[in-house]
């Protein structure tokens, strides 16, 4: 009784696939007679070109990818007002990825295969572009990706304008190496990107003569940091870099400062704490460093025309943040490389993509046609009572992407 | 001696914090036999409370301890409604309870996240808990001294509560006897729901020891219920020093392995642990003999 039973699951099951692969092989085909289903349904005979907007706006991913949403808004309604994308008005498609990695995977198919948008926007966590990678790569389709991630990664259907790893880790690097730091603390949340920043960290570590006092790592949504403070203040460094992320930051901070560190002992340099994250740790963290790409603090007239147009759509009291800089930056970025290439084909935007530049808010960003990152400049800032970050030190001029850190010798991608 | 001072000092105070999440359900699950799932979301409606608390009375010397008997307030009404809602119509079905709460736990989630938004709010100390002493080469900061003395009170009032009140003697006979207890004028409907406020209350009070340790986000309770529930069982269920000796070790144990290994690792052995000492003991550390049926 039982077996049969199985059988019949199995085979309803089996019949449901069946059905699934029949039914999405005709939507294809339906679409222009029998044209491969790689070929694009993008409509680009009308005075509008659809793009899709995939950010979290529920769920724990919300707060942070709202911002993005609200940048990417902000980008097309100045294009639009500008005349649009070789003469076409944006017309945007909002999908919510609801801070689910399947439902990013699930939505960027429906964007770019049954909206047929152009390219589509957004994406935060690494897993969430994971997921979209195969979908995306699979409908030869375009994602740009605004978030500084873990490098190791270059797709021909992703554009990624945040920052890799030798464009935020490697500059924060040397500048802890140029203030003659000898000593330093690894303290991160454990999940991909602290694994890969940290390992990249010790190979270069070892290279500039820096010593590696600890490395610390508790789960992503742990709060209790108490026992490894007291390690870092038993082994005195120099300076500790955070790799944490999220609210971890919060208890990790409370703890350092209540067993009696601060910026004088042993200062941190954060890679994900930012305008939006130093007001909401519940200590006063002047001071301590941070290393991105942008801030809101920098002095370039496209920051400044950013933020005063940022502020007159949503607020006075908006901060502007790193992520919601490079994201942006992309939107233009698309539009500098359709005009180039007089086309909105995939094929012919990633023909064309080498050497496009922007003057973005952050400084002058140019595209790699070989790995689709950006050239971006690092920089360090240093939390002001205000909570905004001064700007102490920065790389000499922007900094080519490097997402497999081929160009430095030190590299040992094997090594532990 | 600070190698051994240090992981001792921090694993005694966030044994202090997981002893309240776990007094709550010693009383709840240990004692009326609800898995109430959502116990974790009370904390964290506890530690939203202290910084709520923080927004109208803007002194936090005051405002700290003034949110602790609200805590007590929010978080038991909360569990009260939970009783009086859902949880009265399936004493009998615990299976069907733990699925229920589970979700009652996620709206709750999403409710703080609608309200407060996801990022989580700073919530200050209070002037007089600034600051640290030093133990034997450990800097040990007065908040997390404070979750020690606030547990110790906690634990010192229900076990006043139980012992001493004539409350406190209903719902030990509903525990062991149920219908006996009925035949003898107890109204134990009445004695379910008060107790069910207690437990969740406490909860809440735990929520402002995590306020204090860690600020507030929505979903910090998921941190705290599986953790909180071992303890209760590794404890035996019934009784309160085997939770209190069981929060004090799980909380020693896991600083110890963290000091040795990493976080991650002390978690994982810590659970193995509890997991090998139930099955060589599965009543847990100590037992109450009861002439009970339920």
């Amino acid at each position: 009784m039982s077996t049969s039973r199985t059988r019949l699951a199995a085979s309803t099951a089996a019949a449901l696939a069946a059905a699934l692969v029949l039914s999405s092989c005709g939507g294809s085909k339906s679409d222009d007679g029998s044209a491969a289903a790689a070929d694009s349904c993008v409509d680009t005979s009308g005075d509008t070109i659809k793009l899709g907007f995939l950010n979290s706006t529920s769920g724990a991913m919300a707060i942070s990818e709202q911002t993005v949403r609200d940048s990417l808004l902000l980008a097309a309604k100045e294009i639009n007002a500008d005349g649009g994308i070789l003469g076409k008005q944006i017309e945007p498609v909002e999908e919510d990825g609801a801070s689910d990695p399947a439902v990013f995977a699930e939505k960027i198919g429906k964007l770019l295969t049954s909206d047929c948008v152009a390219a589509v926007f957004g994406g935060w966590t690494s897993a969430s572009r994971k997921a979209m990678l195969p979908v995306v790569e699979g409908s030869n389709g375009l994602l740009f990706y605004p978030v500084q991630y873990e490098g190791l990664e270059a797709s021909e259907n992703i554009y990624y304008t945040g920052a890799t790893t030798n464009q935020q880790i490697i500059p924060a690097m040397d500048f802890l190496a140029s203030k003659g730091v000898k000593t330093l603390f690894l303290a991160g949340s454990d999940y991909v990107f602290p694994r890969t920043a940290n390992k990249i960290i010790k190979q270069y570590a070892a290279e500039l003569g820096i010593e590696i006092v600890g490395e610390e790592y508790v789960p992503l949504d742990s709060d209790d940091w108490s026992t490894q403070v007291a390690k870092i203040v038993k082994a005195k460094p120099d300076f500790v870099f955070n790799t944490i992320n999220g609210s971890s930051n919060v208890g990790f901070i409370k703890a350092y400062y209540e067993q009696g560190l601060g910026p004088d002992t042993s200062p941190i340099i954060s890679v994900s704490i930012a305008e939006e994250e130093a007001p909401a740790m519940g200590k006063d963290v002047t001071g301590q460093f941070a290393a991105w790409n942008y801030f809101q603090s920098v002095e370039t007239p496209a920051n400044e025309a950013f933020i005063e147009a940022f502020q007159a759509e949503y607020g006075a009291d908006r901060p502007t943040s790193d992520p919601m800089e490079a994201a942006y930056t992309s939107l233009y970025l698309y539009k500098n490389i359709v005009e180039k290439a007089e086309s909105f084909d995939v094929d012919d935007v990633n023909a064309a993509s080498d050497g496009v530049s922007f003057d973005a808010p952050e400084g002058t960003v140019t595209i790699d046609g070989e790995n689709h990152h950006i050239a971006k400049t690092g920089l360090i800032g240093r939390i002001n009572a205000e909570n905004q970050f001064d700007v102490v030190w920065s790389s000499e001029g922007p900094i080519e992407p490097d997402p497999f850190l081929e160009g430095y010798d030190w590299w040992d991608p094997s090594a532990e | 001696m600070e190698s051994f001072t240090t992981p001792l000092l921090t694993g005694t105070s966030t044994g202090a914090i997981l002893l309240i999440a776990a007094l709550g359900l010693a009383l709840t699950f240990g004692q009326m036999g609800v898995i109430n799932m959502a116990h974790g979301e009370f904390l964290m409606a506890g530690a939203y409370t202290t910084y709520l608390t923080q927004q109208v009375v803007s002194s936090a010397d005051v405002s700290v301890l003034l949110a602790i008997p609200v805590a007590f307030l929010v978080a038991g009404l909360l569990g009260l409604a939970l009783e009086a809602g859902i949880i009265r119509w399936m004493y009998h079905r615990p299976l069907d309870t733990l699925l229920v709460t589970v979700g009652v736990g996620m709206v709750l989630q999403q409710l703080a996240k609608d309200l407060f938004g996801a990022q989580g709010d700073p919530v200050r100390e209070p002037g007089w808990l600034q600051g640290n002493l030093t133990v034997l080469g450990y800097h040990w900061p007065y908040t997390r001294m404070f979750t020690i003395v606030l547990a110790v009170v906690a634990l010192g009032g229900l076990a006043a509560l139980l012992k001493r009140t004539r409350f406190g003697r209903q719902i030990r006979a509903t525990v062991q006897n149920r219908d006996l207890a009925e035949t003898m004028g107890i109204s134990t409907r009445r004695v379910d729901r008060i107790t069910f406020f207690v437990g969740s209350g406490l909860a809440g009070v735990g929520g402002v020891a995590v306020a204090l340790a860690s600020g507030t986000n929505p979903t910090l309770g998921t941190s705290y219920i599986i953790p909180a529930f071992l303890v209760v069982v590794a404890g035996g269920l019934g009784q309160l020093r085997g939770t209190v000796l069981a929060a004090w070790l799980v909380g020693v144990v896991t600083a110890f392995l963290t000091d040795w290994f990493s976080g991650s690792t002390a978690q994982v052995i810590t659970f193995a642990l509890v997991v090998v000492f139930l099955q060589v003991r599965p009543q847990g550390l100590f037992t109450v003999r009861t002439r009970g049926l339920a």
